[in-house]
């Protein structure tokens, strides 16, 4: 007995060592990096990230590793010597189903295991942030104020986007044949509380022929911060004024009614289980759920089913407004085709890495995915990204740097 | 004071009560209490009941030994979580169980004056911590400056802190147990006080010492809340206690809010796997504390 | 190694010189430093706590516990959304879950035959082993639907036509509210309650009983006259026991309340939050900052509540368990 208390106490004086190890180790690469900071980042202020101009290989100048030069049909084939064998992503639960089916076939090619784990955008970009995790994930690009933030205690951020997606308006209301077809000004008027029954002249004058019911309309909305909030309400707030006057957009605002549920399946679960509500979820939850989603009226008038071709639409309609540091909106696209509800889901990564490894890991993760990963998209309901988009993140992934090199290998 | 007490009782009943009233309020209330205690009983049959019918479908071996996998890919199991709540169990046990241990020997051998007082307090109150207050300390603490990372390891700590006062209270209980008698035998041989604590008062409560640590640990291993903050959950099988992992309660969490029925069913199976666990934890420590305690009053 | 003094001494003044000898000394040392870490534990924990709130305080003061508006984007936090839906899920459970587990101590104690009794209590008290997440499971897609189709609709047409009352009862009902997660909490309480309120019940004298009976008085009268009223104490700190419980219960609830932290309302059919929960769904996200100082802030005032609670409920255990306070004639 004697003995084994001199082994516990042992272990904890152990214990405590390894903690203080962590601490020393964290700390002297967390020295190292403003080293490596100031050489590459002074161009890239918050709003404009190096690398993400528009010639191919603008940053690689200090580039005398192998891979500094970025060379678009690079391809991962199998693991690499030397690249950290897990990394930690945390964020958007909008992307989940795709990055889960991502970093599964992912393992099985390189042996890497990416965790990724959908905590809400809201927490990916704290969480990233404060450095916790490898990568965040989003599907609100960061706010000045979060870039800011960020930028102060890491360094510049990239904001990689890996696929589009739909919000979808949805509802409970027995007895329909058809979807629905809704507008800002109905949507937003139910959701402000100004419209309280589905018979409503205004619902009844988007659905000719339609029978209404003569019932409450029950709203419900996303209690956690969440970019599918975002990319809704920024959607209310293009196309109904009265809704950017009084509630205004953001990944998390003040509801003046309904019901709050927890994540998309939350929202989706409240809605299915509530007759005669509605409310907004990522695609895949509506289509999971075999729930109906409205024909939404876009910016030239008419009602547009969420498709992967919809979405497609309003991507291609809008892609030559995105700036260079890929922190763009497409939501209420122009264009007949486009669905109004549409939003990039991004990556988070900060340029200047600290460790190698990871930096190596990382950025072959970031080029499989937007090379061979993203071919899996369409199957999950997500669109890929078009070619002129790829042509600006293939170059921004080739920016990123580990004191001062360039991180990736080109392989 | 019951005498009193009766007196007034005979006096109403004199007054105005009749037998067949009062017999029936005796009925009556005789059964109320018995519905009560069958309500109980029945509520813990209706749960186990749903967990065992829902769960069941989902155990095969894949479940057992497969990780996370994409809807409609893989089945994918929950052997990530498996191993992640061992794993941090164990580096809760080695926090835990020193720890607790420690203090209930002070308090038990050596506990007077204001040190005691303190610890005995420290206890209490650590023990009325909400678990989610105890993991949003440890994010603070550990996995934000410390680490710089979700952890294992955090986790593990978290589970530790939540284990410290469930051992240190049992183990007090048990080791007032130890007959006083046992280390007065042993001191008059001439036996150092250390030596009788390790040689005597130990070995003598070693079953209710273990059983004290073996209930912290199932208490802990179902916890989740704690661990949403700190070990986050993993998807694929994580050895190292510096990453995040994954464990069976936070799978279940996961699982149970996703959109998919597949994992809603897995969810059940987890939560199947744990109470399995703490069925057996509990009827062998019920058996092994009846024992024990029959032997050392006796 | 034994001295003359030491083998000639009493036992008891022996076991009073313990430390005399030096792997005493290394081994009390050991004992005194394992303890001193728990201390440490709970000092480190409240020093953080307070630290990280600080930003909250300072921008809030103490209004902070009685504002009503949580409003993340616009940075301004109260919690009294988050304290509200705490006392009032907590309170639910109570009332739910006393009687019941007063009335199962009373059963097991003065009624059920003594081979029956253990079992029982056993698998009453194995409630309480199972994990909080297993109860959210079961409450989100077992009780969850049943209080939205039948026990809600059913109290919305019976006691919510009721004047004042009724008002407890409003609005659609959902199935994910403070009322389902009360319930929730009832169940996961029942346990402590019972556990706590049948070692009461037992220790009440038997002279108590028999003083009664040869009276005449039947066996609920007994009950009524002799037996709570000593225990009334012991049980009103068995009760509170069961609230400190609940308090900080997190997963269940989190699965079952609905998240919302909009308005206070005083239906009992309305989605909110309660401070664990409020933590769980909102800490990941809040960083750093006044948010993240709010959260905090809801940590702090979630142990302060529990340490008070835990405080009362002792010292009312502990009073009835040392001797009769109950029944002063």
């Amino acid at each position: 007995m004697h003995r084994s208390l001199t082994r516990i106490t042992f272990m904890l004086a152990a214990l405590a060592l390894a903690l203080v190890g962590a601490a020393c180790g964290g700390g002297s690469t967390s020295t190292s990096a403003p080293s490596a900071a100031p050489t590459t980042a002074p161009a890239a202020a918050p709003t404009a990230p190096s690398g993400a101009a528009t010639s191919p290989a603008p940053s690689a100048s200090g580039g005398a590793a192998s891979g500094g030069a970025c060379d678009v049909n690079a391809k991962i084939s199998g693991p690499y010597q030397g690249e950290a064998n897990s990394l930690t992503g945390a964020g958007a639960t909008f992307p989940q189903p795709l990055y889960t089916r991502w970093f599964a076939d992912y393992n099985k090619l390189t042996n890497v295991k990416v965790n990724y784990q959908g905590v809400g955008s809201g927490a990916g970009i704290t969480q990233f942030t404060e450095n916790t995790v490898n990568f965040g994930a989003s599907d609100a690009p960061m706010t000045d104020a979060q870039l800011k933030a960020a930028t102060d205690k890491n360094g510049p951020v990239l904001h990689i986007p890996t696929a589009f997606g739909a919000v979808v308006v949805t509802y409970n209301i027995s007895n329909l044949s058809q979807p629905l077809n809704l507008s800002a000004d109905t949507v937003g008027g139910m959701m402000l509380g100004a419209i309280t029954k589905w018979n409503d002249p205004k619902i009844a004058a988007e659905n000719p022929g339609v029978t209404l019911p003569d019932a409450d309309v029950v709203t419900v909305h996303r209690s956690d911060g969440s970019g599918t909030t975002n990319a809704f309400t920024s959607w209310l707030a293009a196309a109904n004024p009265d809704w950017k006057s009084k509630v205004g957009a953001g990944t998390t605002v003040n509801w003046p009614t309904g019901l709050g549920a927890q994540g998309n399946a939350g929202v989706a679960g409240e809605v299915k289980n509530n007759p005669n509500s509605i409310g907004y979820v990522e695609q895949i939850y509506a289509e999971q759920n075999k729930m109906p989603m409205a024909n939404i009226k876009n910016a030239a008038g008419k009602f547009v089913k969420p498709s992967l071709e919809s979405v497609g639409a309003a991507m291609t309609n809008s892609i030559a407004n995105v700036p260079n540091d890929l922190r763009f909106s497409i939501i209420n696209a122009p264009g007949d085709a486009s669905y109004p509800i549409s939003t990039p889901t991004w990556l988070l990564i900060y340029q200047n890495q600290k460790d190698p490894a990871i930096a190596t890991a990382l950025t072959r993760m970031l080029w499989w995915a937007e090379t061979d990963g993203e071919k899996v998209n369409p199957e999950l309901g997500y669109t890929p990204l078009p070619d002129a988009l790829k042509a600006k993140v293939l170059p921004m992934i080739c920016s990123i740097t580990v004191n001062g090199k360039p991180a990736f290998p080109g392989k | 004071m019951a005498t009193i007490a009766a007196e007034g009782l005979l006096a109403k009943s004199n007054n105005r009560g009749n037998l067949r009233r009062r017999y029936f309020v005796d009925r009556l209330l005789g059964a109320l209490v018995t519905l009560a205690a069958a309500l109980g009983v029945a509520l813990l049959a209706i749960i186990i009941a749903y967990i065992v019918i829902k769960g069941l479908p989902a155990w095969n071996l894949e479940f057992f030994i497969g990780h996370t996998e994409p809807v409609g890919v893989a089945q994918g199991g929950v052997g990530q979580a498996i191993v992640g709540s061992l794993l941090m169990l164990a580096v809760a046990c080695v926090l835990g169980i020193p720890l607790g241990i420690g203090a209930a020997l002070y308090l038990s051998e050596y506990g007077r004056g204001a040190f005691a007082e303190v610890t005995q307090f420290a206890i209490e109150t650590i023990a009325g911590v909400p678990s989610i207050v105890a993991g949003a300390f440890i994010w603070a603490f550990l996995v934000k400056t410390i680490l710089g990372s979700y952890a294992g390891l955090a986790g593990g700590v978290a589970l530790g802190i939540i284990m410290i006062p469930i051992v240190a209270r049992t183990a007090q209980e048990v080791l007032r147990l130890v007959p006083d008698s046992l280390r007065e035998a042993s001191l008059a041989l001439g036996i150092p006080y250390w030596k009788t604590v390790i040689y005597i008062v130990l070995p003598t409560a070693r079953a209710g010492l273990v059983t004290a640590v073996v209930l912290a640990a199932a208490r802990a291993g179902g916890e989740s809340a704690p661990l949403l903050l700190t070990s986050l959950g993993n998807d694929f099988y994580n050895f190292d206690l510096l990453k995040p992992m994954s464990a069976l309660p936070l799978i279940i969490y996961k699982y149970a809010l996703s959109p998919y029925e597949e994992w809603h069913q897995q969810a059940w199976g987890a939560a199947l796997v744990l109470i399995v666990v703490i069925g057996i934890v509990s009827l062998v420590t019920r058996w092994s504390v009846n024992r024990s305690a029959r032997r050392l009053r006796g | 190694m034994a001295t003359m003094e030491e083998t000639t001494s009493t036992a008891s003044s022996l076991l009073r010189r313990r430390g005399i000898n030096p792997g005493d000394r290394v081994f009390r040392g050991v004992m005194i430093a394992l303890s001193g870490l728990v201390i440490l534990i709970l000092v480190l924990l409240t020093y953080q706590l307070l630290h990280d709130s600080l930003p909250v305080w300072q921008a809030e003061g103490l209004s902070f516990i009685w504002s009503s508006t949580w409003d993340p984007p616009k940075d301004v936090y109260g919690a009294l959304p988050f304290v509200y839906g705490t006392l009032v899920t907590s309170l639910i459970a109570l009332i739910l879950a006393a009687p019941v587990a007063i009335g199962a101590a009373v059963f097991l104690v003065e009624y059920a035959p003594p081979q029956f009794a253990g079992p029982i209590a056993f698998m009453v008290e194995l409630l309480a082993a199972i994990p909080s997440v297993i109860f959210g499971l079961w409450g989100l897609y077992v009780m969850a639907p049943v209080m939205r189709s039948v026990v809600e609709p059913f109290l919305k047409n019976s006691a919510g036509k009721l004047p004042v009352v009724g008002g407890l009862f409003l609005g659609p009902s959902l199935g994910r509210d403070y009322l389902t997660a009360g319930t929730i909490l009832a169940i996961m309480i029942l346990p402590t309650v019972m556990a706590v309120s049948r070692e009461i019940v037992r220790s009440v004298p038997d002279t108590q009983r028999e003083g009664m009976l040869s009276l005449g008085a039947t066996r609920w009268e007994v009950i009524q006259n002799a037996v709570l009223p000593y225990a009334r104490t012991g049980i009103i700190g068995a009760i509170i026991l069961g609230l400190g419980r609940a308090l900080g219960e997190t997963m269940a609830v989190t699965m079952t309340i609905g998240n919302s932290s909009r308005q206070i309302s005083p239906s009992l059919f309305t989605p909110g939050y309660t401070l664990a929960s409020g933590i769980a769904n909102q800490f990941n996200e809040a960083g750093t900052g006044l948010y993240f100082g709010a959260i905090v802030g809801l940590a702090l005032t979630l142990l302060v509540i529990a340490f008070l609670t835990n405080l009362v409920a002792r010292i009312l255990v502990k009073r009835t368990a040392s001797g009769p306070v109950g029944a002063t004639v």
